[in-house]
């Protein structure tokens, strides 16, 4: 029952913030702040109860769910539950949610109301997507995130916002149809098989299909999730929509959006289709591993400061989905405090960028430079999060990587060669972006204010979690082994099945 | 012995108070945390010497388990510290040597605004050493071994706004990740077929399951020694150590002289295991430090900046070390560690006090007849400079680097070539050390000395020459009173060299040969520099002369060989494709719907007749279709 009041809180704060939005900016602001924060502080509380025992099986063992029925008649339940990992991903969400209103608080002056609406609604679709085991549930949500999404973008963005939203629509939309396609084929061949109509991913794990199928099921999958991870050669919408969209809009598109990809790989692409993905899993380890050199290297050309932080996107998150196709404890669970630390340091890069354009109204970085003498803390800032995103051990990212390529290594040493690469790639984008912004000599005089009060606030978090993921990983290592556990026997035993 | 946690606490304190506070706290407040942090450390690092010395633990080895960092699947990985005599060594020489570099620090940096941030990167810098030293698995070794990278990087551009600092630390700290790109293919390569990353029983392990001459072992070897040359600045990666003379100069002592480029040779002797195992992997450390010791002390010879010669010339002493390496000889390579640590960091700490005096001048030839004005940093740079040079029996170089000459003929890995080398190298480098104490301290005075270091600067220097001439007598050949007292030591943690005593020479030819190299050096340096310096010029003229100069002083060509094969090419193609090839096949696409557009468009023209002659048209094709198929 509380997964759902979750959601519903989010939904209603939405609708409360954009009617009160109207009279007063600071009530939406307060009634989305408290909104998000009540849900945080419920799912941190219920993490702190639950370590996670709890193992996700076929049947159904799940740490909370809620079951009720939609639409009987085509097999359409509303059905949330949650495991280990799904947790993980809900406090995270609110947690980004919390910042993504906080680093609002100053940016977005018109239309604040319909504002924190989108907001709202975006994060509760993001939890649905997160929570939902139907599959019907899960693209209904998979949708709600994306138009809020694109109002967030193609309203409060930048210069070139309409074109960005546009594009941002079209390739999640039409990628998005095809996971349609491939779930409502699955739909009828699991009725075909059983006779029975059913939504539900317990019952559709293990539906026996021909490797053809299998196959093209997998793929329609596949590309929904690869397009929003996003991978090499399915990037391209990424730079435009994070350079374009409002600060909290790319905090949320860095630290949540690509992450409901990794997330669908990890809970559907593989477990539904475990013999069809891998056979599949050298390609996509491959493309991962161009996605890693090939977004590292564009980061390192690019002026746009904004743009330079999301080409570093498609290079982390190429770990990511390495890990996830390797398909082990130790990749996968590299994948997962990947994620986690990605949306907090390269989360926290969009928000300094924020910070910076407020002050400068310019993300070129050739016009940047020696801000250190007149911002020192922002600039300590910025070194901070660019020591994370280059890998630093100590920080959650080099964790995530290391444990990612160290159990990749085992089936590729040669890709896990190259994409170990990446990680020396990602230090040539690193240091340029601290030199072009924070040292070198202030040629253009520029003098601005340092960080202070609620500014300050919202980075002390985000530097002490990616401190604590790095030195401290247990609690989120410990958190995500049962599900993985339980995912990992799934798919063995599903493989063993099909080959009987 | 249980407060081995506080030796990298203490910098860590230092560095977060300093970073976190440090702007509101007056100069003389940061360098007593600053020196103090570290002063404590080394006060801790003595007291757990004197512990060990006195009641060694079990097996010469303690561990204290700090906190359970990683532990995932069949993967635990504590943060653990782990102390034997080797990292003992280390430890001390590290967090001594740089307590008394921070107190010159305090003296050096007392006027520079940003005080308090040298500091704070310079305490993190110790923290990270030492972990890196004490860090009982390899991932522990690795986060280490990255800080020390990162401080590095910060302190060489510490001047951030000449951009030329920024692209010297750069370049540092993307050079040695290339070195740690091989190490971490390693750490896997390690993990997946030992199935642990603990360095003890890795060493175990390997030694139970992998034969002599193993390919994995041989790889594994292989890709540390790639991290190692990274660190260490040793041939082909070692194009970054002399540009890190760009930041200050208590920096290049501490960090590029006496401790973090030797954190190659430390990875190296604490998995020596491996290289016992791997042989052909052993030889080629032996190969990189005798073809680097050689190739730098000609660049040494060549360089006009004071400080630029002394990076050379700790490129060519840490090729010493790893020619020990090499042929087995790991205590002799930790001995050359220590004294060269020493003498090292006062030649710096000297060049420091120089440059300061004479208004941040660095080039040697406009310098001259400091002698009489500067007659403290005289002395202490020349003791360092004998020991440095190995002048015999007063100097502790002479004992540290005679031991590695000999051992690389006399040690059962040892070769004929190596010795030779080795000796060839004594020749360049009392050749290039004499150039510079000829070049700065002799001859007429060339700039005025604006000012004199003050206690804070001179005293470390006293203590550092003082080391730099006793620091030897821990180990002493056979036929010069036969002490082993440091070697006895070692060999708790690292196994002696097996001395071929068949075919091997004797101790004493072979220092007598070191002795003759030395003087012959003397004699040119002299003759070059003080009896005939018309001569060298002249030399330096000539075609041929000129063509060498200009070769060795550039180091190689290397720089200009990687800019071409590696950097530009990168560079290339990230302006070339910035703006993202992929995207143009989306765009085109979406081009391509609109041309299509347009031509439908077209179509729709309002017109009666066009629509009535196309239905028409199109009635015909279909009645058309239908008759004929």
């Amino acid at each position: 029952m509380m997964l759902v009041w979750l959601i519903v809180i989010l939904l209603a704060a939405g609708v409360v913030a954009w009617l009160g939005g109207r009279r007063s900016a600071a009530w939406a602001r307060w009634v989305s702040l408290l909104a998000v924060l009540a849900d945080l502080i419920w799912a941190v509380a219920f993490w702190l109860r639950h370590p996670a025992q709890a193992e996700i099986l076929p049947q159904g063992h799940w740490l909370a769910q809620f079951n009720v029925a939609w639409v009987p008649q085509l097999g359409i339940r509303f059905h949330l539950a949650m495991d280990g990992l799904s947790l993980l991903m809900v406090v995270l969400t609110l947690f980004i949610g919390v910042m993504a209103v906080l680093c609002s608080w100053r940016e977005i002056q018109t239309g604040v109301g319909f504002y924190h609406f989108n907001l709202m609604w975006i994060l509760a679709g993001i939890l649905g997507v997160f929570l939902a085991v139907d599959l019907f549930l899960f693209y209904f949500a998979w949708e709600l995130m994306l138009v809020p999404m694109y109002f967030l973008i193609a309203i409060w963005g930048h210069e070139r916002r309409v074109y960005a939203a546009i594009k941002f629509f079209i390739f999640t939309q039409l990628s998005g149809l095809l996971m349609l396609l491939a779930i409502l084929a699955l739909y009828f061949i699991h009725h075909r098989a059983t006779g029975v109509y059913t939504f539900e991913y317990s019952a559709l794990l293990g539906t026996p299909l021909s490797q053809r199928t299998a196959l093209l099921l997998m793929l329609g999958f596949f590309v929904a999730f690869a397009v929003k991870l996003p991978m090499f050669p399915f990037h391209p919408w990424l730079p435009d929509a994070h350079t374009e969209a409002p600060t909290a809009g790319s905090l949320i598109l860095a630290g949540l959006l690509l992450k409901t990809g990794a997330y669908g790989m990890i809970r559907f692409v593989i477990p539904l289709f475990p013999q069809a993905a891998h056979q599949f899993a050298p390609v996509a380890m491959t493309l991962a591993v161009v996605g890693i050199l090939y977004g590292a290297v564009l980061a390192y050309g690019q002026r746009d400061f904004k743009r330079m932080v999301a080409y570093t996107s498609v290079s982390h998150l190429g770990f990511v989905l390495l890990g996830i196709f390797a398909w082990n404890t130790l990749a996968l669970e590299g994948a997962v405090v990947g994620m986690i630390a990605h949306a907090l340091s390269t989360g926290a890069l969009f928000m300094l960028v924020g910070q910076l354009y407020e002050r400068t109204h310019t993300r070129d970085l050739t016009r940047l430079g020696g801000l250190w003498s007149t911002a020192p803390v922002l600039s300590g800032v910025g070194m901070f999060f660019m020591l994370g995103s280059v890998g630093l051990p100590g920080l959650g990212d080099f964790v995530g990587e290391f444990l990612v390529l160290l159990g990749t290594y085992r089936l590729h040493p040669i890709l896990t060669a190259l994409a170990t690469v990446g990680v020396l790639a990602s230090t040539f984008y690193g240091v340029q972006m601290v030199q072009r912004a924070f040292h070198g000599p202030n040629v253009h005089q520029w003098k601005i204010a340092d960080l202070k009060g609620r500014e300050l606030l919202i980075m002390a978090p985000m530097i002490a979690l990616l401190l604590w993921l790095g030195l401290y990983p247990l609690p989120v290592l410990k958190t995500f082994a049962p599900a993985w556990k339980g995912l990992e026997r799934t798919t063995r035993s599903l493989t063993a099945a099909a080959r009987r | 012995m249980n407060l081995l946690w506080l030796i990298p606490a203490f910098p860590i304190a230092g560095f977060l108070f300093l970073a976190l506070a440090g702007t509101r706290l007056s100069r003389r407040a940061v360098s007593i945390v600053g020196a103090g942090s570290v002063g404590l450390s080394a006060l801790v690092s003595l007291w757990i010497a004197g512990q060990f010395f006195v009641s060694p633990p079990a097996g010469y080895a303690y561990t204290q388990t700090i906190w359970n960092w990683l532990d995932v699947g069949s993967l635990h990985l504590p943060i653990a510290f782990y102390l034997d005599p080797l990292s003992l060594i280390m430890t001390l020489v590290v967090t001594c040597v740089g307590f008394l570099i921070h107190v010159y620090s305090a003296g050096y940096m007392s006027e520079d605004e940003d005080i308090s941030r040298f500091f704070a990167y310079m305490n993190l810098f110790v923290a990270s050493m030492v972990t890196l030293l004490l860090a009982s698995n390899l991932v522990l070794l690795l986060l280490g071994w990255e800080g020390v990278g990162l401080c590095s990087y910060l302190l060489i551009g510490f001047w951030y706004r000449d951009p030329a600092n920024g692209y010297a630390g750069r370049k540092a700290f993307i050079v040695t990740r290339v070195g740690d790109t091989s190490m971490l293919i390693g750490l896997f390569l390690l993990y997946r077929h030992l199935g642990t990353l603990d360095i003890q029983t890795l060493m175990a392990r390997a030694a139970h399951q992998w034969p002599v001459g193993s390919p994995l072992a041989v790889a594994a070897g292989l890709l540390l020694l790639g991290g190692a040359v990274g660190k260490s600045a040793q041939l082909p990666l070692q194009t970054w150590l002399p540009d890190a003379m760009a930041g200050p100069t208590p920096t290049s002592a501490l960090i590029h002289a006496a401790t973090m480029v030797t954190a190659g040779v430390y990875l190296i002797a604490r998995m020596h295991v491996i290289y016992q195992l791997a042989p052909s992997a052993q030889f080629t450390v032996g190969v990189v430090g005798a073809a680097t010791l050689t190739l730098a002390g000609f660049s040494a010879l060549t360089q006009p900046d004071i400080k630029r010669a002394l990076a050379y010339s700790t490129v060519s002493q840490i090729g010493y070390m790893f020619l020990a390496l090499g042929v087995g000889a790991w205590s002799a390579a930790i001995f050359h560690f220590m004294t060269h640590a020493f003498f090292k960091a006062l030649l710096f700490l000297g060049a420091g006090m120089i440059i300061e005096s004479l208004h941040h001048e660095q080039n040697m030839f406009k310098m001259g007849g400091l002698r009489k004005e500067l007659p403290v940093v005289f002395w202490t740079f020349l003791i360092a400079g004998c020991a440095l040079a190995g002048v015999p029996l007063v100097t502790a170089g002479f004992y540290s680097k005679g031991l590695i000459v000999w051992q690389a003929e006399a040690s059962s890995a040892g070769r004929w070539g190596f010795w030779l080398v080795a000796v060839f190298g004594v020749f360049l480098t009392s050749a290039y050390t004499f150039r510079i104490i000829f070049l700065t301290f002799f001859g007429e005075a060339k700039s005025h000395v604006h000012k004199r270091p003050g206690l804070a600067m001179t005293v470390p220097c006293i203590v550092l020459a003082v080391l730099s001439l006793v620091g030897g007598f821990v180990k002493t050949p056979e036929f010069l009173g036969n002490i082993h007292l440091f070697t006895d030591f070692l060999h708790h943690a690292l196994p002696p060299v097996a001395v071929a005593h068949a075919r091997a020479m004797s101790e004493l030819a072979s220092e007598g040969w070191v002795t003759l190299a030395l003087i012959v050096g003397f004699a040119v340096a002299y003759f070059c520099y003080i009896e005939r310096p018309e001569f060298t010029a002249s030399l330096t003229r000539s075609a041929l002369g000129n063509a060498l100069h200009r070769f060795w002083k550039s180091d190689w060509g290397m720089d200009w060989l990687y800019d071409r094969l590696l950097v530009w090419p990168v560079m290339w193609f990230a302006r070339v494709d910035a703006g993202d090839a992929v995207d143009s096949i989306y765009t085109g696409i979406a081009r391509l719907c609109e041309w299509f557009y347009q031509g439908v468009r077209r179509t729709e023209t309002g017109q009666i007749r066009w629509y009535a002659a196309a239905i028409a048209f199109g009635t015909l094709i279909f009645v058309a279709v239908v008759l004929f198929l």
